[in-house]
């Protein structure tokens, strides 16, 4: 299955304020460690390995 | 050959016994002769992995020599899990019972994250099994009965004492310098099995090593005696309040000693925490927490280790096969050290017997190193993951091993991700060349390579468990009863292969064992001498029987 890198999002501006909301507040250790715990669940809940891999490899091609 | 009987030693020694035990050194009659005295086969190395490899080839009637440069068994208890797998192999060699009888059973494991349990897992879910999932056991005990058992069999010598100082291998075979304490002899070889241990001195005498990665960390192992009332689990925590930052496992030993590994990080000074007066606090912090009030305990036994995940790159050189830790290396973390070697010195004894028989071609042995190369690769990968997890080494590795931690005390997709340890499981040998491919659709774990999943029997049958019925001499055909069945046994026995038999063993096919073999009626597996299944079908006839033989023998 190949990872969805097309729009896909129900609500896009509505998620992107949630996330940004879910760190309102932290200190900047903490919202690491929340974005890690976001990233278990998340990966949890797309399950598979090929897509994870994909999203893994292309978060890393876009980094700067 | 009877020096650990004569000695005194049984299955009824105690610790102390054991580990003051010195087996007496005596000349042999090859040191005065003229020529190096021909041996079948040299195992070197009397720890686990050489005492049962010995035990097995002379069970199966080979004339076995093994040197040991020592004449102690271990000191300290050492590895103490011994994992179901190795429990079914030492029923085959006869010290099954004993083991278990003296052994702590355990199946049940607690992973505690700070002061809070995050989660309680059980090895063994299912009934059904002689075998637990694990005993622990101090190793000289386990080294005490394989050496009991050995001083059985009169085809086995071992003669303590004598050190392996030159190897020169030749085309038929080995010539071995041996230092004793009466001088040097030399002796011949047809194969020599390596069995020395992590720092294997025949390994340097070839100009080998073993490589890979070296983990930059110290672990000190407390054993304590105490009368606590712990329950016989493995408890394991990530950084408790009595041991900050780090790791501890606590587990029950026999004779009321508790094993408590700490995780002390890379800069600890060895011989600085090996000192009583390091430990006791830390044993007293650990049981206050742990127990919520102080205990008296006296201190057993201590060592600081280190660790590295690494193998040969080939198991076999020539007629030199190295085995166990002399072949491969791995982290504490999951019992896979000495599992591993035992289910080595399995494999590859009824392959040396055959071999040494010339019931089987030279290119067998060729296979005791791959399936076993692919079996160390399976352990250090679960090994190295494990320590990656316990011991993150970046910040971003220990950031998200905590988010994995605290997402497991609410979620259970998360407690699949804690690694305390993936407990020694057998390897599956899926891509052996002993192995015939399936041909007819099967469901369930035993694909060719499984090792044979253990089952009760019915009254009347020859036994109560299935591998017990089974044994390991040979070859056998579990046939699950159906129609024409017993032309097709008469067939299999009548002689499948040339001078290989195969035993057929007939199970019903419905039942625990026919559910844990996925069998119909005319179903049937091959087994190998090791318990491994190398072919099934669902309504063979004998030819598909007698190439799966060939194949499993390396002559096809």
């Amino acid at each position: 299955m190949a990872l969805i890198t097309q729009p896909n999002l129900e609500s896009p501006d509505d998620f992107y304020e949630a996330l940004i909301d879910a760190h309102r507040e932290l200190p900047t250790e903490a919202s690491h460690a929340l974005n890690a715990r976001l990233v278990l669940l998340l990966a949890n809940h797309i399950g598979r390995l090929d897509v994870l891999k994909q999203a893994l490899q292309a978060a890393r091609d876009s980094g700067r | 050959m009877a020096a650990a009987a004569e000695a005194g030693l049984s299955y009824a020694s105690d610790a102390r016994t054991i580990q003051a035990h010195a087996f007496d050194a005596v000349c042999s009659p090859d040191q005065d002769a003229a020529t190096p005295v021909r041996h079948p086969v040299v195992v070197v190395g009397a720890g686990p992995v050489g005492l049962s490899l010995a035990i097995d080839l002379a069970q199966r009637g080979q004339r076995v020599l093994l040197l040991d440069n020592d004449q102690r068994l271990s000191t300290g208890s050492r590895a103490i899990c011994f994992a179901k797998r190795t429990l079914e192999i030492w029923d085959r060699l006869g010290v099954g019972d004993a083991l278990c009888a003296k052994g702590v059973e355990w199946k049940v494991g607690k992973v505690f994250f700070g002061s809070e349990l995050l989660y309680r897992f059980d090895l063994l879910p299912e009934s059904g099994h002689e075998r637990p999932a694990f005993i622990n056991l101090q190793q000289y005990y386990a080294e005490a009965y394989l050496a009991v058992r050995a001083a059985q069999l009169p085809n086995l010598e071992i003669r303590w004492q004598n050190t392996v100082v030159a190897l020169e291998s030749g085309a038929d075979g080995v010539v071995l310098g041996i230092d004793t304490p009466e001088g040097r002899y030399t002796l011949h070889a047809a194969h020599v099995a390596a069995c020395d241990g992590s720092r294997s001195p025949l390994r340097a005498l070839l100009g080998l090593e073993a490589s890979g990665r070296v983990f930059h960390d110290r672990f000190l192992i407390a054993d304590v005696r105490m009368a606590a009332d712990f329950p016989a689990e493995r408890w394991f925590w990530f950084d408790p309040p009595f041991h900050p930052n780090q790791s501890v496992l606590l587990h029950r030993q026999p004779d009321g000693v508790w094993r408590i590994d700490f995780q002390l990080g890379w800069d600890a000074d060895p011989e600085e925490e090996k000192k009583p007066e390091r430990i006791r606090p830390r044993v007293d912090a650990m049981m206050r927490q742990a127990l919520g009030h102080a205990v008296s305990f006296e201190l057993e036994w201590a060592s600081v280790y280190t660790f590295a995940c690494r193998r040969m790159a080939h198991f076999r050189h020539g007629r030199v096969h190295f085995a166990g830790d002399a072949a491969h290396g791995v982290s504490p973390f999951g019992a896979r050290g000495a599992n591993s070697g035992v289910q080595d010195a399995e494999n590859l004894a009824w392959k040396l017997d055959l071999v040494l028989r010339g019931l089987a071609p030279d290119a067998l042995l060729d296979s005791y190193a791959s399936e076993r190369e692919h079996a160390a690769d399976e352990n250090i990968l679960n090994s190295t993951r494990a320590t990656d997890f316990i011991t993150p080494k970046s910040e971003v590795s220990r950031l998200f091993r905590d988010a994995t931690l605290d997402l497991a005390r609410h979620h259970g997709f998360a407690r699949r991700l804690v690694n305390s340890g993936r407990l020694s499981m057998p390897a599956t040998l899926r891509d052996s060349p002993l192995n015939t491919p399936d041909r007819d659709a099967f469901a369930g774990a035993m694909v060719p390579g499984a090792p044979a999943a253990d089952a009760p029997l019915p009254d009347g049958a020859p036994s109560r468990w299935l591998l017990r019925a089974l044994g390991g001499e040979g070859f056998t055909a579990l046939v699950f009863d159906g129609p024409g069945r017993a032309a097709l046994c008469r067939e299999i026995e009548a002689g499948a292969a040339d001078r290989v038999p195969v035993r057929t063993l007939v199970l019903a096919a419905d039942g625990l064992a026919a559910e844990r073999y996925d069998a119909r009626p005319g179903t049937v597996y091959l087994l190998r001498p090791d318990q491994h299944v190398c072919a099934r079908w669902r309504a063979p006839v004998a030819a598909d029987i007698a190439a799966a033989l060939r194949r499993a023998l390396a002559q096809a």
